[in-house]
């Protein structure tokens, strides 16, 4: 047997960097079936407890041995609604992989490699769809269509509710379109999936504000019986330091929006993003990871992110590290901004560079005490601040809470942080036919986690319509 | 798909539209915005609802057609159709309590203006409008605005119009001659919103400020539309987009706006040479 994982193609980082092509490329028939030979498959399933939605990884990779991969699909659907999107996306290193026997000794199998094969398979015969039930009469609203109102939805009109999902934005997907790069997942994709969910009936109502052009007492009133809130992680937070809103400094999510949804890397864009030379990047989970590279696809000289902890606390996703780092990423580690730096001529007001981004003022750390999380805590080494070259700053440190559903909406309660506060079984909120999950519960998490809440908050929606039914 | 239901040209670099998009029309309040595409795969921009008729379904806006989106959007006729229009987004003006206030409208600002003067009337306050332009070719709402105040200043550059001078000039007589308002709304070019506060000081009369930086998503996920009020970073698409004008960091709004020039100069002058159209100044 093979100890390490069979390696999936992925282009050149030098070509790659250049483009938003997509980086990995994805097993062929064979690879796929030579990693599935790997699996052990163990009678504890250890992997099995390590999937946030617990699909059934050994019983899928069995079938990839015997080549009956539309078979994989349709096990791994039985518990994931986006196979195709957590199969790229999904942190296996900490999730089924991390558990996998294999791994003791040797690499685990690469569980989300074989998930994307086998969605992708899928995808590509476009076997005929099963046949969802008619219309039970019952309406529902889904608020949000990220990953966690996707599924919700789907769940949902499988069981033969009536379904609309209503969006902000113009376009379906939330961070799978506007947050997650083309060249991590393409948004043909994310597209397939919305078109998927459309052709069964449900309804996407994009331009669409709940709070705003509707608010949730509303939708009970046009006749939705239940309304699942799924809204997303909310408002990029700053940090609070000097020249923060200097031109040149950029939360990650308007970077991100600006070159995903607004599509500014292409040629005859309409909306401008900035082309920068030096771009620092601050922060050290995926969605830095995303603007770094992003920055460099657009034509950065230089881009470093720039961490407090060690490359040991680093949050993102370790395929995405590495392959940043071919890429060309620099790595800052154990530093923190204390201040970004702007250009000013001082004989010339008018001069067109002031008011940009000059530098970005860094203090070195080190690591001290565990905190309550046990990751240790950076402390700042005083007297250790010096300056680097930067046209453009991306802070990607978290969001808060988006307040508008709350503040529109009696009796629905929120936590101290702001996250709506549900029932982690059900998904139910305070308030009576209102259910949440997602990021706007939990805070920015994962896409399988948001998922797994959309579809677990889908059967206690059919529960609560059933038994109101009953009681009629 | 959102339809153009009628469109007007009030001077040489402005337009009026009525589009239609009835759960907009039935909501939207003084104050509030609108985000909008004029075509797929435009660009989002931010224009002020300037009034409407939840009957028909419809809501007005009003723009100058300052670049590449408005030329865009310009060009298109009553009968075609926007792709994106999301609203009403934003807070309302607060105007409860007023009994007596100033409206100052500057430019295209007067369309932001005109909703919050209409508003202060029909709540029976008592309403001077101050409304400032280039020239008389620029000026646009008279009538409306007459219609909603008490007093009514019109203002040009030039004095080619109304009188000559800048909107500044009537608040600061009013405010000599004793008039105490409970509150002055500036809403224009940002050197204007601050001018009428620094006029305002003063007398310590509160001024209510519309900022105009630029937005993206209009819903507080991108963060591109803060601004510094009061030392603390506020979203101007969610906290706004009405300030307190004492608070507002001007010149920091007005660095910000131009983050983007180059670009805007060359799409301005790509539609420009698409639309054979030139920019009125
Ligand atoms: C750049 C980036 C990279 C990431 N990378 C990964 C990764 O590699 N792996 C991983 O597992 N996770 C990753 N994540 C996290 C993951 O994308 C999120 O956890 C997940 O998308 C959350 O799903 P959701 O359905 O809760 O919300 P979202 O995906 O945020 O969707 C919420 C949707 O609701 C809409 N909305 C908000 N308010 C309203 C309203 N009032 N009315 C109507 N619509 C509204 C929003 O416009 C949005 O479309 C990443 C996140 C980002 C930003
Ligand atoms: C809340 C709000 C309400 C507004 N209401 C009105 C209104 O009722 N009537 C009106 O004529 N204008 C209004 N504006 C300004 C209007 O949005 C801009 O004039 C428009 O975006 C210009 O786009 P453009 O592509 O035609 O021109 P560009 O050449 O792109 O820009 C011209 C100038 O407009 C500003 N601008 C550019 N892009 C944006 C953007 N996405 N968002 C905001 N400003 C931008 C910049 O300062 C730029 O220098 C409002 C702006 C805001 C934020
Ligand atoms: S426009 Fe994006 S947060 Fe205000």
């Amino acid at each position: 047997m093979k100890t390490c994982k069979t390696q999936m193609p992925v282009r050149d980082p030098e070509e790659r960097a250049r483009d938003f092509g997509e980086v990995a490329l994805g097993y062929t028939e064979e690879l796929a079936v030579a990693e599935a030979q790997r699996c052990l498959n163990c009678k504890n399933r250890p992997c099995v407890e390590g999937c946030p939605v617990n699909v059934s990884i050994p019983e899928f990779i069995s079938k990839m041995v015997k080549r009956d991969f539309e078979g994989a699909y349709n096990i791994i659907s039985e518990n994931s609604s986006l196979p195709a999107v957590c199969g790229r996306v999904c942190p296996q290193e900490t999730q089924c992989e991390s558990k996998c026997t294999l791994g003791i000794k040797f690499e685990p199998v690469a569980i989300g490699r074989l998930e994307r094969f086998a969605a992708d398979f899928h995808n590509a015969a476009s076997p005929a769809e099963p046949e969802y039930p008619q219309f039970n009469g019952h309406k529902v609203a889904v608020v949000g269509s990220g990953p966690s109102g996707l599924s919700c939805a789907g769940e949902l009109a499988k069981l033969g509710y009536g379904v609309t999902v209503f969006e902000a934005l113009h376009i379906a997907g939330g961070v799978l379109v506007y947050g997650i790069p083309e060249f991590r997942l393409p948004k043909e994709i994310v597209a397939r999936e919305t078109k998927r969910l459309e052709a069964h009936g449900v309804t996407i109502k994009t331009n669409t504000v709940i709070g705003k052009t509707f608010t949730v007492d509303e939708l009970f009133e046009e006749g939705y019986e239940a309304v699942f809130i799924g809204s997303g992680a909310g408002l990029p937070n700053f940090m609070g330091i000097p020249g923060e809103n200097l031109k040149g400094v950029y939360s990650a999510n308007e970077f991100l929006t600006r070159v995903n949804l607004m599509k500014a890397y292409e040629k005859d864009a309409q909306t401008p993003v900035m082309r920068a030379k030096n771009v620092a990047v601050v922060g050290g989970g995926n969605v830095a990871m995303d603007a770094a590279r992003t920055a460099l696809r657009l034509g950065a000289e230089s881009v470093r992110i720039v961490y407090r902890r060690s490359m040991e606390e680093l949050p993102a996703r370790k395929e995405e590290v590495e392959h940043a780092r071919e890429e060309g990423v620099i790595f800052d580690l154990l530093r923190n901004p204390v201040e970004i730096c702007g250009y000013l001529n001082p004989a010339d007001p008018r001069d067109p560079a002031n008011g940009f981004v000059r530098a970005l003022k860094l203090i070195k750390c080190e690591l001290g005490e565990p905190d309550e999380k046990g990751r240790r805590r950076p402390v700042e080494i005083a007297g250790s601040e010096y300056e680097t070259e930067a046209d453009c700053v991306i802070m990607a440190i978290g969001t808060s809470p988006n307040p508008l559903i709350k503040n529109t909406t009696s009796g629905l309660e929120v936590n101290r942080r702001g996250g709506i506060v549900v029932e982690e079984k059900t998904g139910k909120t305070s308030r009576e036919g209102v259910f949440a999950g997602g990021d706007a519960v939990t805070g920015a998490a994962t896409v399988i986690l948001a998922m797994g809440a959309g579809k677990t908050a889908a059967k206690a929606i059919d529960g609560y319509i059933r038994s109101k039914v009953q009681k009629r | 798909m959102f339809e153009i239901v009628n469109k007007v040209r009030l001077n040489p670099g402005v337009t009026m539209m009525d589009i239609y998009a009835p759960p907009v029309a039935r909501k939207a309040q003084a104050g509030q915005f609108i985000i909008l595409r004029a075509e797929a795969d435009g660009e989002r921009i931010p224009l002020t609802v300037a009034g409407c008729d939840p009957q028909r379904g419809t809501v007005k806006i009003i723009f100058q057609i300052a670049g590449g989106t408005t030329l865009r959007l310009d060009n298109k006729n009553a009968g075609d159709c926007l792709p994106d229009f999301v609203g009403p987004l934003g807070c309302p003006t607060e105007t409860d309590g007023i009994k007596k206030a100033c409206v100052a409208g500057g430019g295209v600002g007067c369309a932001i203006a005109l909703p919050v003067a209409r508003k202060l009337a029909s709540c029976g306050a008592q309403v001077d409008s101050v409304t400032g332009f280039r020239n008389k070719d620029a000026v646009i709402l008279e009538r409306e605005f007459s219609a909603c105040s008490k007093k009514l200043f019109v203002m040009t550059d030039d004095g080619s119009y109304g009188k000559k001078g800048l909107v500044t000039a009537p608040i600061k007589e009013e405010l000599e001659s004793g008039t105490r308002y409970d509150r002055i709304f500036a809403i224009g070019p940002l050197v204007m919103m601050k001018a009428v506060v620094e006029t305002a000081r003063p007398y310590g009369i509160p001024v209510t400020v519309s900022m105009n930086p630029i937005m993206i998503d209009g819903t507080g996920m991108c963060g591109g539309c803060r601004l510094t009020v009061g030392g603390k970073t506020r979203f101007a698409c969610v906290d706004g987009p009405d300030f307190d004008g004492y608070e507002v960091d001007f010149d920091e709004a007005a660095a910000r706006l131009s983050a983007y020039r180059d670009f805007e100069l060359a799409e301005r002058e790509k539609c420009c040479n698409l639309f054979k159209k030139e920019i009125y100044r």
